[in-house]
């Protein structure tokens, strides 16, 4: 599902490599896991989520994301595993341009699916994250945790076979978080890979799970 | 059930296009554009209009005086000398572009005189000149072979007069085509100045929709998926735009074609005091050639087809960057 064969990343600055954010990371998260990616602030967590992503390349290393080498792969062949994982942004990242909806309809519509299919399980995942009723607004019209539902609906929307969530419930109150958590362990036990980076060690004690630290670019433990 | 299988709800804006590439800039610019392509498309046309007339009309024939034509010509002497006119249709019919030469009888040049000199002076006409109506071929003697076929005529039969109408028809000719070329120059430079401003247009849409596309991407999309939906707005404001030019063109051509109309004999065109009658109108818009009625309606299409791929490029070229 996941493997990391020493894996190192450095970002370009002007043309040339920076130092690097990622340094020589070697672990597996096996098909059906859930981890979760815990570090301080700055210890490389969203770029790890990034590679696992498919938003970066390693600089170093091999790296396979459901069974392809990401390095060697070709730039075609990327969009197709991108649409097999799901994300969940600190930043949320939805289009406002579009409605509730949309934004969330916009996995299904990517993969071709008929308008009949997505109207019927988009409403049902909206009514599962309580946005039934905010389906024709647009997200600047939405609190930051109507929008972090918003981001969880799209993110889970196409049941893909990874999902990784970055800082998830900072926005969510704790019985939302829980709910998301509960949906996160319902989809690992329906077969999904899940990643979810957090700060928040209440939620990680409350469900406990293997865990994947990061401290200044490296593994620090590999539960 | 049919809006069930649609993929796609139609005029989806996912990438919030409609807002990001404008929807008067790059159709006004467009527009400009077609105008200038519909004038050089006339040009072209035009130019070779001319040229077919005047090759086919009065290029395609001219006329030699031979002086003393029963003389006999400078040369041979003898039992086998020949007459001076004889030996200019003799270095005539062997002249490359010269397809063939006629000596009119003195019947034929009595009739073609007679408006002038009357019917009756037999012994005027003993006097004149004789007459060699000389048909073109194509492609005529080039200015070159005029000036040399002059001058052979003047050595065989000197006083000979070559008529220089086909050597300036030549010329014109040379210009005419000339004219063409520049007229094809100037509608690939606006091609290229057409797909310039479609491939600014279209990279300030990629810079103003950067993070939706990169959010899209994100999501699975490929490259050709964003192409496709930035060369969807492209083709339709350049597509747009070209129908606006070409229709703004057309009250131009139709007054040029107006003016252009005394120098092609047998046109259809009306005469300039036509008043905006129906008729008028019909006869008028006959004015323009129909190589010119076929050519306008391809300005819209060119455009949409110069939006189309100038969009598709650039966006597939700026994806790269893209991991």
């Amino acid at each position: 599902m996941l493997r990391f064969d020493a894996v190192g990343l450095h970002y370009l600055s002007g043309g040339t490599p920076g130092p690097d954010v990622l340094r020589d990371l070697s672990f597996t998260v096996p098909e059906g896991a859930f981890r979760w990616l815990l570090g301080p602030s700055g210890a490389g967590k969203t770029s790890l989520l990034r590679l696992m992503y498919l938003d970066a390349r390693p600089s170093h290393g091999r790296l396979h994301v459901l069974g392809t080498e990401i390095g060697s792969a070709p730039r075609r062949a990327l969009p197709g595993l991108r649409r097999r994982i799901g994300v969940v942004f600190q930043d949320f990242r939805l289009l406002d341009h579009l409605p509730v909806f949309d934004n969330v309809a916009l996995p299904l519509r990517l993969a071709g699916r008929g308008e009949g299919q997505i109207r019927a399980d988009v409403g049902e995942m909206l009514r599962w994250v309580g946005l039934q009723d905010r389906a024709g607004t647009h997200p600047a019209e939405l609190s930051g945790g109507e929008q972090q539902r918003v981001a969880i609906a799209r993110a889970v929307m196409a049941r893909p076979s990874l999902l990784l969530a970055d800082e998830p419930t900072g926005n969510l109150d704790d019985a939302q978080a829980q709910r998301l958590l509960v949906l996160f362990r319902e989809l690992n036990r329906l077969g999904t890979t899940v990643v979810v980076a957090t700060h928040n060690e209440t939620l990680v004690a409350r469900y406990p799970a293997r865990a994947l630290r990061l401290d200044r670019g490296r593994l620090t433990e590999v539960g | 059930m049919a809006r069930r299988s649609l993929l796609r709800p139609p005029g989806f804006d996912e990438l919030g296009l409609r807002r990001a590439m404008a929807d008067r800039m790059l159709p006004f610019l467009v527009a400009a554009m077609a105008f200038l392509a519909a004038l050089a498309l006339a040009g072209w046309v035009g130019a070779a209009t001319l040229a077919q007339h005047w090759q086919h009309g009065a290029g395609a024939s001219l006329t030699v005086q031979v002086p003393q034509p029963g003389d006999p010509a400078i040369g041979r002497t003898g039992p086998d000398a020949r007459s001076r006119l004889d030996r200019v249709i003799e270095t005539l019919t062997a002249t490359p572009g010269i397809a063939g030469a006629h000596a009119l009888s003195r019947p034929e040049l009595g009739a073609l005189l007679r408006p002038w000199l009357g019917g009756g002076d037999a012994a005027l006409l003993e006097r004149l000149p004789a007459v060699i109506a000389v048909r073109l071929a194509e492609p005529p003697p080039t200015p070159a072979a005029f000036a040399a076929l002059d001058t052979a005529l003047r050595r065989s039969a000197p006083g000979t007069v070559l008529e220089s109408q086909g050597l300036w028809i030549g010329r014109l000719l040379a210009l005419a085509r000339s004219l063409q070329a520049c007229a094809g120059a100037a509608l690939l430079v606006v091609a290229a100045v057409a797909a310039a401003v479609v491939a600014v247009a279209t990279r300030a849409g990629l810079a103003a929709r950067r993070e939706a596309i990169e959010i899209v991407h994100g999501l699975g999309a490929t490259d050709g998926f964003i192409a496709t939906r930035f060369a969807g707005r492209a083709t339709l404001l350049a597509s747009a735009g070209g129908i606006a030019g070409a229709l703004a063109a057309l009250p131009v051509l139709l007054a040029l074609a107006r003016l252009a109309a005394p120098f092609t004999a047998g046109s259809a065109a009306a005469p300039a005091s036509a008043g905006p009658s129906v008729a008028g109108i019909e006869t008028f818009s006959g004015s323009l050639p129909v190589a010119l009625w076929l050519l306008l309606p391809g300005l819209p299409l060119a455009a949409a087809a110069i939006g189309f791929v100038t969009a598709q490029v650039t966006v597939r070229r700026w994806l790269r960057r893209l991991p």
